[in-house]
């Protein structure tokens, strides 16, 4: 299981790097998802696998009953989940303004802000 | 675009969505759900409102200002926390009381840890459909 | 249970949902200098138990720690805070006389407040995966200042900024998962404990280069800075200073932390690649400054160039080396957020900040050219102001390990700095404007004025009172060196246990 995870995980970063290399700055940041997400399964694996124990605690009881999952690995990714998605959604937003402003969004194009040397 | 499907149908859905978000927000403190849960739950009834009609009647429908909601709701939650400073202990402790208890019944218990989750719903819903409007406007 | 620890974050994030909730009045600017100002005084309350004490440590929610959050301050923490609060509330205040209406009612206060969450909390916390958390939160809330108002100039700066800075977070986030993976905790005090007991210490060593890069990024280190010369002269000035003075900062008090306290496994290895990118870094800084042709331009890349003496500081390792990069800390925020200030009323009278465009600010604005001066030979290390001292303490622990390469390069980055302030004063200021335009002070209303100059006398002030009183600080960098490099006070505080 732990290596299906990883073999998964390296095959996620292989694509997104793909993607964040080139110059588009869309693929950039799906490539940049796709990172994110495999991030997440990092963390995911960090925790130990363990089948079938979901983290639950029986009524009256104040330990749970025999080997569980674990769960706070669970709660940084969920964490990590929603702080990508705000991060993500904003940056999406951005690039939507960049194109409709200043045309492109082929970060080769894009030097407004440092502009070449000027002939002078 | 119009369809009379989609149209027809979000009538019956919103309503159910925001009812069942309320629920998934109340039992969230011992089962499954929650102010985040409940607040995308309740956010996507009014972006199919959104889809479905257009932003600006999600917004009359709405009638406050989502950001202005996100933001009310991180202070909701944040007083939530510094409720905990009244009791004398440290930051975001759990307060609890209980209404209407008598001998052999505990009441209704409520908790500062019921309005840190309506601080988080809040924060969630009005979040995700400043975000939502922002880009169905623009697109 | 201190509160003390809780109000730098719960202040100015109330003052966030109150400045936003009144954004489309004045009393949105109001509350916000109110909820600084309160931030000012509880950070120094805060101080003042700190310098009791020694390190104050809070439990979150009364779990105890290493299970739940722990708020923490030290001495460097404390100052950080501290800093952190008179740069905010400098920037409020200059912002009175700068921001338009315009961008105050986008949100521009509770954005500002929300990053002095972010940082404040990323100074107290004493979990990585919070420190995390708040990262993203001055993430977002940078993101957000640096593309208000969405001129062409800004989104295309802000593509730079918001893309580089994501991947450094996925980084920090990838370390964190594996760190969490090996030790099995994300408390900063107990990970010190657990890391002694890896055995494999070629994946630690691997996880600390992780943390180096993906901090290394936000501090705008050699060779990952290139978003911060690309954005940080987009925005309002306002916004520019306070990015200046501390975001990158918030990057070297991290790896500060981390490289002291968590990877000290094998100081040979990690610390001399910080070494050399330390040299690397204030060489290209300095060089890159030289070749610009704009005052902010210029002044970003001395924000890289002085990033290279903190970071050596932490990379010399010894008592007097930390020292001065705590000095050095606290020192340049003062001093940048201040430049670009300055910056921004040359601009304002003169009209640009291109220095071919500038000019006679000297001959019309004698008090700016004098508060210019002030900052400008700090940053370069002149004495008797207060960059001196930091370039020297840093330089004399270089020295003191027979570095002389290192030493040497650290006096002549000084000199480059000196020239390249030369260069700004040559031209914004001796020269006449080259449109025959008379820059006054005099020209701007009155309340703005007052706006503008009251945060650059303060700011220069306090670079002189630093520099002609060194004594008391650099005796507190000396005390706060010591905690870094003898964390058991901090991990008996923070777990109740000798360690």
């Amino acid at each position: 299981m732990e290596l299906l995870l990883a073999v998964t995980i390296g095959i996620l970063v292989a694509t997104s790097v793909y993607m964040m290399l080139d110059r588009n700055v869309l693929r950039f940041l799906f490539g940049l998802v796709l990172l994110s997400n495999a991030v997440n399964l990092v963390i995911f694996a960090a925790g130990r696998l363990t089948v079938g124990a979901p983290p639950l605690i029986a009524d009256g009881a104040y330990a749970p009953d025999g080997p569980i999952a674990n769960a706070l690995p669970q709660a940084l990714v969920l964490t990590a989940i929603v702080i990508g998605f705000g991060l993500l959604a904003f940056a999406l937003a951005l690039v939507y303004r960049t194109y409709m402003s200043l045309g492109t969004v082929n970060s080769d194009e894009m030097r407004i802000a440092e502009p070449e040397e000027a002939k002078k | 675009m119009q369809s009379l499907i989609l149209t027809t149908t979000t009538r019956l859905l919103v309503a159910l969505l925001l009812v069942f978000s309320v629920y998934a927000l109340l039992r969230g403190h011992n089962l499954p759900g929650g102010g985040f849960i409940g607040g995308l739950i309740g956010a996507t009834a009014f972006i199919l409102y959104t889809i479905a009609a257009s932003v600006d009647e999600a917004q009359r429908a709405l009638r406050v200002d989502p950001a202005n909601m996100a933001m009310l709701g991180v202070g909701v939650a944040g007083l939530a926390g510094l409720s905990a400073g009244l009791a004398g202990q440290p930051f975001f402790t759990g307060q609890w009381f209980f209404l209407f208890a008598s001998e052999g019944n505990e009441g209704i218990p409520i908790s500062s840890v019921l309005f840190f989750d309506i601080g988080v719903y809040m924060a969630v819903f009005g979040g995700i459909l400043t975000l939502v409007f922002a880009l169905e406007q623009e697109i | 249970m201190s509160w003390l620890l809780v109000y730098p974050i719960v202040i100015p994030m109330m003052t966030a949902v109150a400045s936003y909730l009144f954004r489309k009045s004045p009393a949105g600017r109001w509350i916000s200098l109110a909820g600084t100002t309160l931030l000012l005084f509880a950070s120094c309350l805060l101080m003042s138990d700190v310098l009791d004490q020694g390190v104050i440590a809070a439990q979150m929610s009364n779990w105890d720690a290493p299970f739940g959050i722990t708020l923490v301050a030290d001495l460097l923490s404390g100052v950080m805070v501290v800093i952190t609060a008179i740069t905010g509330l400098a920037t409020v205040v200059y912002s009175f006389g700068e921001i338009p209406k315009r961008l105050e009612q986008l949100g521009f206060h509770a954005l500002l407040q929300v990053l002095l969450v972010g940082v404040c909390g990323a100074f107290l916390t004493g979990d990585l995966f919070n420190l995390y958390v708040w990262f993203e939160v001055m993430l977002i809330a940078s993101f957000g200042l640096l593309v208000l108002g969405g001129s062409r100039e800004q989104l295309d700066g802000g593509i730079k900024y918001v893309t580089l800075n994501l991947i450094s977070t996925i980084m920090f986030l990838t370390g964190i998962g594996l760190l969490y993976g090996i030790t099995g905790t994300l408390n900063m005090a107990d990970l010190h404990l657990a890391v002694r007991e890896v055995e494999n210490t070629g994946l630690l060593t691997a996880i600390a280069v992780m943390f180096m890069v993906a901090f290394g990024v936000k501090a705008a280190m050699f060779p990952l800075f290139f978003w911060l010369p690309a954005s940080y002269h987009t925005p309002p000035v306002a916004v520019s200073a306070i990015f200046a003075g501390l975001l990158t900062k918030v990057g070297v008090y991290s790896l500060m932390r981390t490289f002291t306290l968590i990877f000290d496994q094998d100081i040979a290895f990690t610390h001399s690649i910080l070494l050399w990118l330390a040299v690397i870094t204030m060489i290209t800084g300095v060089l890159g400054a030289a070749a610009m042709n704009d005052f902010r331009r210029i002044l970003s890349f001395h924000i890289i160039s002085q990033i290279g003496y903190m970071i050596l500081g932490l990379a010399l390792y010894t008592p007097l080396g930390l020292m001065g990069a705590v000095f050095y800390l606290v020192h340049h925020i003062i001093v940048k957020a201040n430049l670009f200030f300055v910056a921004g009323v040359a601009k304002r009278i003169a009209g640009s900040t291109e220095l071919s465009r500038i000019g006679g600010l000297y001959a019309h604005a004698p008090v700016l050219a004098f508060l210019f001066l002030i900052p400008a030979f700090s940053l370069a290390g002149f004495p008797p102001l207060s960059g001196f001292w930091a370039k020297f303490i840093v330089v004399k622990a270089a020295l003191d390990l027979d570095m002389w390469v290192v030493a040497g390069i650290g006096l002549a980055v000084g000199l480059l700095t000196i020239f390249s302030m030369t260069k700004i004063w040559g031209a914004a200021f001796w020269p006449d404007h080259p449109d025959g335009i008379k820059p006054r002070l005099s020209d701007i209303p009155m309340g703005h004025r007052m706006a503008l100059m009251l945060p650059i006398v303060a700011l220069a002030a306090l670079t002189c009172i630093i520099g002609l009183f060194p004594e008391p600080f650099v005796q507190f960098a000396e005390r706060a060196a010591g905690q870094l490099l003898d964390p058991s006070v901090y991990i008996q505080t923070v777990l109740g246990v000798q360690p």
